[in-house]
């Protein structure tokens, strides 16, 4: 009664055959990853040390540190935080929790979801004429920071909107019904419950903003500075940047230098989101419901 | 019938909500139909009615929380104690603050036991927050008044998310105390309880009745008539009848509460 068929074996046998199929799938996407790391280490490896990252370069950019762009790097994308965590923040919180279901929130939506899919050059021009010729900012941190502080802002929003949703909306009921005003609900209730989500959005941000090239070339970022930025209105050298000018732009460079550029900054952003996993799991410990 | 603020004679004082032709509507569907209801202050009134009648509604527009939804519209009057909440100038907030609302599924904060119980104290005392040993004897009280103080206040720190449904559900009673409502609405206070977390929470109730004026609804015929001192029944957005409990249970008045008290309606 309970004997195996003929048919059983074959379903089984398929089903085995397509966990295979998904399992070297998966396996295929994270060879990309092993090797870029793989390359970046042994090819770059051999050049970091404690002087390559606080020192100047040096000899027309052929040898010597990355300190000016691995400082530039942390201008930007400190700044650039600094303008888009508060305005997306505040936003998300706009949208998700007083703005009803209308054309105004729709078209909004939209505009958010189109930001998202701007590419970083037009990004670019569009800080060009903005910030460095239109306000005046000239080429500097804040011209740089602003251009990316936008094009990450949708990054910002989304993260943000959709850890606010995930609060139960049972909570806002319970202090509604309490009397609580909009604010006292979302100021102690959904924000310290939404805080983890909002975070892993922010550092996601990090590790875009600390990568881009395009939208900081024309607008802040410069291929050689010996000056460290001083405030938001000096230019900087930048990693990204200076990934793209070790690699092509300069001749005579040792093979290893762009290697070893290329890997303090994926270690950086590599960084970042593992602090925002450990973080996130952290914090989830701290909740329940 | 006399329905406007003004006009409030000696007799309708002993009234915790008296309603004129209320009607309300969804958009386009009107969920209640001329709703004239005197409710007694403090007793415990139960409200019974087959799913979809209107209870849940007639309950949110007592604390104002309907029009939240921007569709709602309501016409005719409804007081509480003596004083129209629909007239102009009527803070919400204060409005919610006198009047409690208990829902269906325990819904206490995910913060600690404490801070649930001082939440709506804390929210409507800003500014000049209460001393810390004041705020202690607050939960207590709060908590003792709910029959919880034993089982907690050794853990009074934890998490209330971590308390049974029972708990739970007293907790969000207790929460509701130190403001010193007048009113405490209940829908379906029981109904994710098992069986003896309802016995619990029904004796909660129970005690609570002379201090607060109660409203409950409640799917329990048995319930209803084990808890309650006034019963209204309402039908698709209408009342029915109303009446002392015990009348209705034994001579309902209408042929239609009759059929529902006895099975009929499913
Ligand atoms: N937010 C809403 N929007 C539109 N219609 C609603 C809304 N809430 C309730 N209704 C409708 O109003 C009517 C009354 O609903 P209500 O929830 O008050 O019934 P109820 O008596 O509480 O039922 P139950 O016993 O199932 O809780 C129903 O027909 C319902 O579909
Ligand atoms: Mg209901």
């Amino acid at each position: 009664m309970f004997e195996t068929s003929e048919l059983n074996i074959k379903n089984q046998r398929v089903q085995r055959l397509f966990k295979i199929l998904f399992l070297l799938m998966t396996m295929l996407l994270i060879a990309p990853v092993l090797l870029i790391l793989g390359t970046l280490i042994v090819k770059g490896g051999s050049v970091i040390s404690i002087d390559f990252l606080f020192t100047s370069p040096t000899d027309g950019m052929t040898a010597g540190g990355i300190f000016p762009a691995l400082l530039g790097t942390v201008w930007l994308v400190a700044v650039a935080l600094l303008i888009s965590v508060p305005l997306g923040i505040a936003a998300a919180i706009y949208l998700s929790e007083y703005a009803g279901e209308n054309w105004f929130t729709r078209i909004i939506n939209l505009a958010i979801i189109n930001l998202a899919g701007v590419p970083s050059i037009v990004h670019a021009l569009f800080g060009v004429g903005a910030f460095v010729l239109f306000f005046k900012f000239g080429t500097s941190i804040l011209a740089a920071s602003l251009t990316l502080a936008i094009m990450t802002l949708p990054v910002v929003i989304v993260a943000t909107r959709e850890s606010l949703q995930a609060v139960p909306f049972a909570f806002r009921e319970a202090c509604w019904n309490m009397g609580a005003t909009r604010w006292q609900t979302i100021r102690r209730v959904v924000l310290p419950n939404a805080v983890s989500g909002i975070l892993t959005g922010v550092i996601l941000e990090v590790s875009r903003t600390a990568g881009e090239t395009a939208p900081i070339m024309f607008t802040g970022a410069v291929f050689f500075t010996p000056f460290l930025p001083q405030g938001i209105f000096d230019q900087t050298m930048a990693m990204s940047l200076h990934l793209f000018v070790v690699s092509t732009q300069v001749p005579g460079v040792p093979e290893n230098l762009p290697y070893g550029v290329a890997l303090v900054l994926i270690a950086m952003v590599l960084i970042m989101n593992s602090l925002s996993i450990a973080f996130r799991i952290y914090l989830r410990g701290k909740k329940k419901w | 019938m006399n329905t406007s603020s003004q006009a409030i004679g000696n007799e309708q004082l002993d009234l915790a909500i008296q309603t004129g032709k209320l009607n309300l509507w969804y958009g386009t569907f009107q969920a209640l139909f001329d709703v004239d209801l005197d409710i007694k202050q403090g007793i415990i009134t139960s409200l019974i009615g087959p799913s979809g009648c209107g209870k849940s509604t007639f309950l949110r527009s007592i604390n104002r929380i309907n029009e939240r939804l921007g569709y709602v519209r309501i016409d005719g009057s409804i007081n509480v104690f003596g004083n129209n909440i629909y007239a102009p100038g009527v803070e919400l907030v204060q409005v919610r603050k006198q009047i409690g609302m208990v829902f269906q599924r325990p819904n206490p904060l995910p913060i600690s036991i404490r801070d649930n119980v001082l939440f709506g104290y804390n929210l409507h005392s800003e500014g000049k927050r209460a001393e810390r040993s004041e705020q202690d004897d607050i939960a207590e009280d709060a908590l003792r008044q709910v029959l919880l103080w034993d089982k907690v206040k050794d853990r009074l720190n934890s998490k209330a998310t971590e308390l049974s449904l029972e708990e739970q559900q007293k907790l969000c009673i207790a929460r509701l105390l130190p403001v010193k409502p007048g009113l405490l609405l209940m829908d379906e206070p029981c109904s994710a309880l098992d069986p003896k977390g309802t016995e619990a929470v029904e004796e909660l109730i129970w005690e609570l009745r002379g201090k607060y004026t109660i409203l409950i609804v409640t799917h329990n015929m048995a319930q209803a008539r084990r808890a309650s001192e006034e019963c209204i029944f309402m039908l698709m957005g209408k009342v029915v009848e109303h009446t002392a409990t015990e009348d209705m249970f034994v001579t309902p008045g209408k042929q239609e509460t009759a059929d529902y008290i006895e099975g009929r309606y499913g």
